[in-house]
């Protein structure tokens, strides 16, 4: 591969996953506090649901969006198949659900009494999600990572609805696997480098963040 | 800050060392194998072919490509060889590319596989030994049913390609370096065009994915017959019969197997009498006509 | 109207009943003493009017129209919500800045900013921690959380001050600075107080009424000088005396 490919094919990476997370995280962190917070009636099924979904098989997403997306499925009208568009639409199903579940368990892991506190005081629904949200926001960053870590270094969906298209829908995970496929292991090696290295910046970054709020917090 | 940095430098650390564990086994873990199905075995009613006692559990590795083993070809001949011979192929089904390369480390016994090219500087650099014609397919020029371009009377493969890239008709082209790929640029040079811009879209998959990609995209693109029969898509033969769309498949041992007399039998059944015949037949019930046709010679 | 009025109130976990109140009247700028051995139903009798906790049955009036407060949803409640300040046992200190923990009552209820920085530090004047403003609130010493915790219910001058054993993991120092906060801040803005402790001095040094309640229901309710002198009941004077098993 060309250094250029390289560069355009990781910035590519990182455009896919960085709007996948964050449309997940507007749509999985409220979702999650309110899981957290709130019991209602089907409660336990949501919860059932979206621990299942935060296990969903890629493929089996990449399948799914991929017949949604068909121009003989229901949204082919949209001419949305092997675009980038269709691998961040995949990459929102498979990481909402992640961003909700553990969002909710770092909801649920403060005490109630700091729900008690923030209705004593007088907050509106909107605000308490706001206040435990912030109070959280240690585990939701974690999830967070997690959630970018699956994106970025998932392959069967994206290679599905992506169709792996030079110059257009590739990505480096994608790549790895046609380096590998046509004999150049050292080039899908090295990419697997790079794969690995902003991984681990990435959650190097949000862990210098979670260690700084802990040691703020005990000073 | 401190602790921060040495917990980084850390798992940097372990994280090249595994890295370096994992690079030196690189190639099996991504090739998908495939174990003969349970009928490969012979019914017990059957007095047993005599096959030679010691080779009870041989076992043997064939490095192939995708088109082998997806149009079904390996199914209706294996079984048969492993009744005669009593030895067991693990199929290693992949690019062309990545099938030479398992070869060249040692990796697999036998090659059987469709570019020309590659095969001879394999046997040329010294990784091969025997290397023997074994059948050939077609390639048809494939596309939407309304013919942007309007290929579908032009006969050569090399003046429709041509065309398409006049008219920047879309094309799909597998860019994964494996056979049908690299006949694909050889058109291309042959027609003397550079292929580039939108219309032409490289899927970098194989080519199941890739005739689904045109397909969905309306597009053209070059595609071995046996796949283009097994899948059931709205695109039609619009170029065939042309000389430079043949594709000749060959078979070649791998120099450094420590079984060459395992693959030595594995190549003479593949051109001896039975295989040819069953390459010949193979396809006609489900398509009508043979898939591959047989054309076994020593080069 | 004037009072704070709860009627018709039970609550049961399974199918014991833990408290059954038929009818209590609160007067405005009164401070009550809730006393009781532990497990009497004290704090579910606060955390209900608190609106923590749903009853089988029940209604609350709060200086104004009376509530059902069985089918009451949190948004619905919000009104009465934000009339009340409360204090618990065990402050709990969001992880942010004291003066963010003292300021978001206030900040829920959408004040201007410079009246907020008044008020926070007006409050925390009162409750003698106003150096501490920047520091955090995780940070703090049980005593100074706990005013803090305090500073933070009072600065939204609520009209009914629920007190949930306040003081009573504090050490002497703490306690007598407490103690003066709250009567100070009872004598100048006439609010309601709520406040149950096992500490009976503190309740005889504090309270206008106190309540004695016991397995779940109120027994006893008097003038603190004759709750004290002149217990009523049998099981009031155990309990004042110290006879009684709790």
């Amino acid at each position: 591969m060309m250094t250029q490919d390289v560069w355009e094919v990781i910035w590519l990476s990182l455009q896919v996953t960085t709007v996948s997370v964050l449309i997940g995280m507007l749509l999985g962190i409220p979702t999650g506090t309110f899981l957290g917070l709130y019991t209602f009636r089907g409660k336990r099924l949501v919860v059932a649901l979206i621990y299942t979904c935060m296990g969903l098989p890629p493929v089996l997403v990449g399948v799914v969006v991929y017949m949604l997306l068909s121009r003989y499925g229901p949204l082919g009208a949209l001419g949305l198949l092997f675009t980038p568009e269709a691998m961040i639409i995949a990459q929102i199903v498979l990481v909402t659900p992640i961003l909700a579940g553990l969002t909710m368990s770092a909801v649920q892991a403060k005490e109630r009494a700091y729900w008690e506190t923030a209705k004593s005081l007088g907050a509106s629904p909107v605000q308490m999600m706001l206040t435990i949200v912030k109070e959280a926001r240690g585990g939701i960053w974690s999830g967070v990572a997690a959630a970018y870590g699956r994106a970025i270094s998932e392959v069967g969906a994206v290679m599905l609805v992506g169709g792996n298209i030079e110059h257009h829908t590739r990505v480096m995970t994608t790549a790895i696997i046609l380096e590998t496929r046509t004999g150049n292991f050292t080039a899908g090696l090295q990419l697997g480098l790079v794969l690995l290295a902003i991984s681990f910046l990435f959650n190097s970054f949000l862990m210098a963040g979670v260690l700084n709020q802990m040691r703020n917090g005990r000073r | 800050m401190k602790v921060a940095r040495t917990v980084s430098s850390f798992f940097l650390l372990s994280l090249v060392l595994l890295l370096a564990a994992c690079s030196s086994t690189p190639s099996l873990s991504t090739a998908t194998q495939q174990v003969p199905a349970p009928e490969a075995s012979p019914p017990a009613s059957q007095p047993a072919p005599a096959p030679a006692p010691s080779a009870e559990n041989k076992e043997i590795v064939l490095a192939t490509t995708t088109s082998t083993q997806d149009s079904g070809l390996l199914d209706a001949l294996l079984p048969e060889f492993q009744k005669q011979s009593g030895i067991t192929v693990k199929v290693i089904a992949v690019g062309t590319g990545q099938a030479i390369k398992l070869g060249e480390e040692g990796n697999s016994d036998v090659l059987l596989v469709h570019s020309r090219k590659a095969e001879e500087e394999f046997v040329t650099k010294g990784f091969g030994i025997n290397a023997y014609d074994v059948m050939y397919n077609q390639f048809y020029i494939v596309g939407p049913a309304d013919d942007p371009a309007g290929i579908k009377d032009v006969q050569s493969a090399k003046d429709a390609m041509s065309r398409i890239a006049e008219k920047q008709a879309s094309f799909v082209s597998r860019g994964d370096d494996s056979g049908t790929d690299k006949k694909e640029k050889s058109i291309w040079s042959e027609a003397q065009i550079k292929p580039e811009g939108s219309w032409y879209i490289s899927s970098g998959q194989g080519m199941g994915e890739t005739l689904q990609m045109a397909d969905e995209k309306r597009a053209y693109t070059l595609t071995d017959e046996a796949t283009f029969l097994s899948r059931k898509l709205n695109l039609e033969v619009l170029v065939q019969g042309d000389k430079s769309l043949l594709n000749p498949y060959g078979i070649i041992q791998v120099k450094s197997s420590t079984k060459p007399e395992e693959g030595m039998q594995l190549i003479q059944f593949f051109t001896g009498e039975i295989g040819q015949k069953l390459i010949g037949e193979f396809g006609k019930e489900t398509y009508g006509k043979g898939l591959f046709v047989p054309d076994a010679k020593k080069r | 109207m004037n009072r704070v009025e709860v009627r018709n109130l039970q609550v049961s976990y399974g199918n014991k009943t833990v408290l059954a109140v038929e009818h209590a009247s609160f007067e405005r700028g009164r401070f009550y003493g809730i006393v009781g051995p532990s497990g009497a139903g004290k704090s579910t009798l606060l955390r209900v009017i608190n609106l923590l906790e749903k009853p089988a049955s029940g209604s609350l009036q709060l200086f104004g129209d009376e509530t059902d407060l069985t089918s009451l949803s949190y948004s619905k409640g919000l009104p009465l919500q934000r009339k009340m300040g409360f204090v618990a046992q065990k402050p709990s200190m969001f992880h942010a800045s004291v003066y963010e923990n003292v300021s978001l009552g206030l900040r829920y209820r959408k004040r201007e900013k410079a009246e907020i920085q008044m008020l926070v530090q007006e409050a925390l004047d009162l409750v003698e921690l106003s150096h501490l403003a920047d520091q955090r609130a995780n940070t703090l010493s049980g005593g100074e959380a706990q005013r803090i915790a305090l500073a933070r219910a009072l600065v939204i001058k609520p009209k009914l001050l629920l007190l949930d054993e306040p003081t009573a993991s504090l050490d002497p120092y703490n306690i007598s600075i407490f103690e003066r906060v709250i009567q100070t801040f009872h004598r100048q803005t006439n609010t309601t107080v709520l406040m149950i402790t096992h500490n009976l001095p503190q309740a005889r040094r504090l309270a206008q009424t106190c309540l004695f309640v016991n397995k779940g229901r109120i027994v006893e309710w008097a003038d603190t000088d004759a709750f004290f002198n002149r217990p009523a009941c049998i099981e009031l004077q155990d309990f004042v005396s110290g006879r009684m098993i709790c």
